[in-house]
């Protein structure tokens, strides 16, 4: 539900947050926690505490200002953009889960959207019929067999369990906004994207206030149903209880 | 007496037809009816909460099963908790997700609902109806239901939103509570969250 920056930048952040987490894990990681599903849980809380705070003072306020006093056309083609950008990624992420037919779906949006729809900003491969699909390098691994290797909480990057935040990791290499130059345009795209995630969010926010006992475990718990549902692409076997 | 045995008679096959409406039928009746209401009143797209819950009271409602919805969330814990506790339990917890979700309406715009064939059988009890909600200039949101079928026609007892059921979402809260205060003790966190979120909204 909180995942801003989905597949955006702060590189040099990402890689020094990096380092202060494993350093923290190690710190943490020998207390006792009783939740199975959640074993860095006093770490993730404290880390959810942080973003919190980054959200109600400086994301937040940005993105309701964005959403408040740009119109909705070009707020769509801003998401338009960055959506057709992801398809190249999508695409291949859809090849290497055996998917061919959906890459196929997936590389033909990007040509057509690229170029009929002026460099992405408008979505004419939907109207015609060519389904968006939702995949990533972490959805791949677990198609794969990986284990998820135990939830975290980020900063900024929201909830991403090990698996999810190497396959983050490794898709900010294959994020086409990562090679447009010069950089100061680039990181204006960058931080632009991560308005763009963070005001499609805004409707959701209140609801999550409102519904959650423990807002922390709330999304966390939205977060592992999200992802299992994506993995087996919107058909997840029942869970017997 | 012919005239009245005719007018009976009639009554009797609507009313079964209605109690055989199928699922799916139920689920597509029931949600234009609602989104019909709303696209034509303007107290509730302008945020009237009092409005839009008296709505889901009397249309939406009627469908679901709390009792199955509670004892989902709960769990195991479910059966620690006496008749009278569950009684309670079903009461806040229906109000938790009223309150919560029916406000989540007064955001309806001009999203449209598509609904999805669904694959079942004659004798199926238990089966899964899904949607999905198109709003301009986003991805689709995948919106399900799982319905029961009981005497009084089919029962909804989870929704689930782009994978995430709204009722099984509680679960480890709910036993996070339990542990701490037992089953009285998760009655009295559901209360009171309902009381600030009832002041939070009358404000």
């Amino acid at each position: 539900m909180t995942d801003y920056l989905s597949a955006s930048g702060l590189r040099g952040a990402l890689r020094w947050g990096l380092g202060a987490v494993v350093g923290a894990l190690i710190c943490s990681g020998a207390v006792a926690e009783d939740n199975p599903r959640d074993p860095y849980e006093g770490f993730n809380r404290s880390m959810f505490a942080v973003n919190e705070a980054i959200d109600k003072y400086a994301l937040k306020p940005v993105a309701q200002v964005y959403d408040n006093t740009v119109p909705l056309p070009v707020k769509a083609s801003a998401g338009n953009f960055f959506g057709n950008a992801g398809d190249l990624w999508i695409g291949v992420n859809s090849a290497l889960q055996g998917k061919f037919g959906d890459a196929g779906v997936d590389f033909g949006r990007l040509l057509i959207n690229s170029t009929v729809g002026i460099f992405g900003l408008f979505d004419v491969a939907s109207e015609l019929g060519l389904e968006k699909h939702d995949e990533d390098f972490g959805q791949t691994m677990a198609v794969w067999g990986a284990g998820d290797g135990g939830y975290l909480y980020w900063p900024l990057i929201g909830p991403r369990n090990v698996r999810d935040t190497v396959g983050f990791a490794v898709g900010i290499y294959a994020d086409p906004v990562r090679y447009i130059r010069p950089v100061s345009v680039r990181n204006g795209m960058t931080a632009l994207r991560l308005v763009d995630v963070r005001a499609g969010l805004l409707p959701a926010d209140k609801v999550v206030e409102e519904a959650a006992l423990d807002k922390y475990a709330y999304v966390r718990d939205a977060y592992m149903q999200r992802r299992r549902n994506q993995i087996f692409d919107g058909r997840p076997p029942r869970l017997d209880d | 007496m012919k005239k009245l045995f005719a007018i009976l008679f009639a009554c009797f096959v609507a009313g079964a037809a209605f109690a055989q409406e199928a699922p799916d039928v139920l689920v597509q009746r029931v949600t234009d009816d609602v989104l019909e209401i709303i696209r034509k009143d303007k107290d509730i797209q302008n945020g009237d909460t009092h409005k839009v819950i008296e709505l889901v009271d009397k249309k939406v409602l009627p469908h679901f099963n709390f009792p199955h919805m509670t004892a989902l969330a709960l769990g195991k814990d479910w059966r620690k908790a006496s008749p009278q506790q569950q009684q309670q339990l079903t009461a806040e917890f229906k109000t938790l997700l009223v309150r919560t979700y029916a406000n989540a309406l007064t955001g309806y715009k001009n999203q449209k609902v598509v609904y999805k064939p669904s694959k079942m059988a004659p004798t199926d009890t238990d089966v899964l109806v899904r949607t999905e909600v198109l709003q301009p200039g986003s991805k689709p949101v995948q919106l399900d239901y799982s319905l029961e079928k009981q005497d009084s026609g089919w029962k909804v007892y989870d929704v689930v939103v782009a994978g995430i059921s709204l009722v099984t979402n509680y679960r480890d809260q709910f036993s996070q509570e339990v542990r701490n205060g037992g089953i009285d003790g998760l009655i009295a966190t559901i209360a009171a969250k309902n009381k600030s979120t009832e002041t939070n909204q009358k404000k």
